[in-house]
């Protein structure tokens, strides 16, 4: 196949990139052929003129495209502001960062929210099913676009993990570094099983009308909500909760006997539910819980490493765990790293010690910065000199 | 001597043991000084593994490819002979079955590098007798209640170790209190009670494979003969 290329628009009110590709002959995994789509991106600091500087992070779930700086919808900092950034551990006056909001996503880029230019409606439940396969099959139509060859490196956490691993077996020839945080080969049934019950809340929120809620302009807004709190507490780890919340009260001295928010936790789960609903779309939230699920490299990691059919040997991978993250522990991130050992690999791999779960990669943790910041700097200085 | 110093006299001999470009895995590798120097001087193609978080941190930092993990449980990860020296430096004594993981080195790597200190050392041997209580020196610093080492040995005992498991000492290396270093050989006498820290290099038995003479140019299949 060509070199991919796509019109670079402006987006004012989204305040970001938008690459738009039209008569594309892109097969999902699901075997739907996606013709004309879009890819909303952001890009930070400069590429340089050897075109090797440039670092691709892979947002989670709910992330999207505001990475750095304000994200002009919640106008709050980028969900991963602390970590990248000028003068940040990934710091944008070294290297030129992008991020781009993942397919099925809601921030821009073409999913259930977007309008098919074949029917001009909204997609709803007529979007296809994406993976993370496709995920990373179009994040590299968007690289094309680009004009670089190779990635420095590709960083993400949780659901960015899983597709900073794929990128390594569709794609080794493009990546020099892959940080991965808080991933796993496969979804467990346990993370299908929390998902489900998020889903099932949308699905059974009367306003979720089969997917097409956006022709009424009411959205399932109570199921996402409460899609949103089962997460979150899945993002969290028990002594984290007791130790911010314990079994305090919420604005009151005495407990009420009733079903208002008596604690303090249920009043956060409460605020973190309605917050949630005003940033992210309902179907989307299906859609990207989906192809969490579906991704498994379990059985064909080993084999995608070791017969590649294209080089992969010059990779260097860092895998960071937490040990407070349940979700994504340490034991399933430790088989990547028991995988690329076998294989002699260059492997680097770390256990952060932490109570704040498996959010503890968007969080304060010196360790994380430290040794991202050592990791990439260090490895770029070894590639040779920089224009 | 100063501790530091006596670090880099080790890596340095090490160093010297090594061949160019070669593939190494040191175990226990702490911040990854002797790998990094490895890969700096003689353009060695490292790997580490490390016990404590706070020092694979480190090495991980420092663009080495390190990986958090414990010498007696973790080494099943690495295949068969995928690295052309495996490193154990002064961490054999605080293994809880040395023999078992040294017979890994071998597994893992075509050579294995050992270093440990001496536990027939003269003066651990004047002070076990003069005062009756177990040794402090400075290679083995700690008191019996809180040391990480929690096996003593000599090197007649790895010696005989090595005999027993089929393992060639390809080459052994003592290092003197004083810092002077000597090659360990059967014709040198006292090795056992001056040297403070031995080296040594290690490998199997190299079989070559034994070549059947025949003046038939084709073999008679296994078949043909039951016929």
């Amino acid at each position: 196949m060509g070199k991919t290329t796509a019109q670079i628009q402006k987006n004012a009110s989204l305040e970001c990139d938008i690459a738009v590709f039209s008569n594309m002959d892109c097969k999902l995994d699901s075997g739907f052929n996606l013709k004309d789509f879009q890819i909303a991106f952001k890009t930070f600091g400069n590429l340089n003129a050897n075109k090797d500087n440039a670092i691709l992070i892979c947002h989670a779930l709910t992330g999207d495209q505001y990475v750095s700086e304000t994200n002009p919808i919640t106008k709050k900092d980028g969900w991963w502001s602390r970590m990248v950034g000028v003068n940040k551990p990934i710091d944008t006056n070294k290297y030129y960062v992008i991020c781009s909001n993942v397919i099925g996503g809601c921030a821009g880029t073409t999913g259930p929210k977007e309008i098919n230019f074949q029917t001009n409606v909204p997609y709803g439940r007529e979007f296809p099913a994406v993976t993370v396969r496709d995920m990373v099959k179009i994040q590299n139509y968007l690289i094309e676009t680009l004009s670089i060859e190779k990635l420095f490196a590709v960083v993400g956490g949780s659901m960015g993990a899983m597709q900073a691993l794929q990128w390594t077996i569709d794609y080794p020839q493009k990546i020099q570094n892959v940080i991965h945080i808080a991933g796993a080969l496969k979804h467990s049934a346990q993370n299908i099983a929390f998902h489900e019950v998020g889903r099932q809340a949308i699905m059974n929120d009367p306003n979720w009308n089969k997917g097409g809620y956006n022709k009424n302009n009411i959205i399932p807004e109570r199921g996402l909500a409460v899609a949103r709190m089962i997460a979150h507490i899945t993002y969290l780890s028990d002594d984290a909760m007791h130790r911010k919340f314990g079994r305090k009260l919420q604005s009151r001295d005495i407990i009420s006997f009733g079903f208002d928010a008596d604690f303090q936790i249920e009043s956060y789960l409460r605020h973190q539910g309605r917050s949630f609903v005003e940033r992210f779309d309902a179907n989307s939230y299906l859609y990207l819980t989906r192809a969490m699920d579906y991704f498994d490299l379990e059985k064909k990691f080993s084999t995608a490493i070791e017969f590649s059919p294209i080089p992969n040997q010059h990779i260097r991978y860092l895998i960071i765990s937490f040990t407070s993250d349940w979700l994504f522990p340490t034991s399933e991130n430790r088989k990547i790293v028991k995988t690329l050992n076998y294989f002699t690999r260059n492997v680097s791999f770390t256990e952060i010690e932490t109570d704040k779960g498996h959010d503890s990669f968007l969080l304060d943790e010196p360790e994380l910065d430290s040794i991202i910041k050592g990791f990439l700097d260090n490895n770029y200085n070894k590639i040779g000199s920089h224009e | 001597m100063n501790k530091m110093q006596s670090i880099r006299k080790d890596w340095n001999l090490i160093e010297s043991l090594i061949s160019r470009s070669a593939k190494v895995l040191d175990i226990g590798c702490g911040e990854g000084g002797l790998i990094k120097q490895l890969e700096e001087n003689i353009q060695a193609n490292t790997r580490g593994i490390e016990l404590s978080p706070d020092l694979a941190r480190k090495a991980i930092a420092d663009g080495l490819s390190v990986v958090q993990g414990n010498a007696e449980k973790d080494l099943d990860q690495y295949s068969n002979q995928s690295f052309d020296y495996v490193i154990l430096s002064q961490t054999l004594q605080a293994m809880v079955k040395p023999r078992d993981v040294l017979l890994e080195l071998l597994r893992i790597g075509g050579k294995a590098i050992v270093s440990f200190p001496n536990f027939g050392h003269w003066k651990i041997r004047l002070q076990l007798l003069l005062t009756g209580k177990t040794p402090i020196t400075e290679g083995l610093p700690y008191v019996w209640y809180e040391t990480p080492n929690i096996h003593f040995f000599t090197i007649k005992d790895f010696q005989a170790l090595c005999k027993q498991s089929n393992i060639i000492i390809e080459k052994s290396i003592a290092l003197t209190s004083k810092g002077r270093q000597f090659e360990i050989s059967p014709g040198i006498s006292g090795a056992n009670l001056f040297t403070s820290e031995a080296i040594f290099l290690l490998s199997y038995q190299n079989f070559t494979p034994i070549k059947l003479q025949s003046k038939q140019k084709t073999f008679v299949s296994n078949s043909a003969l039951v016929n």
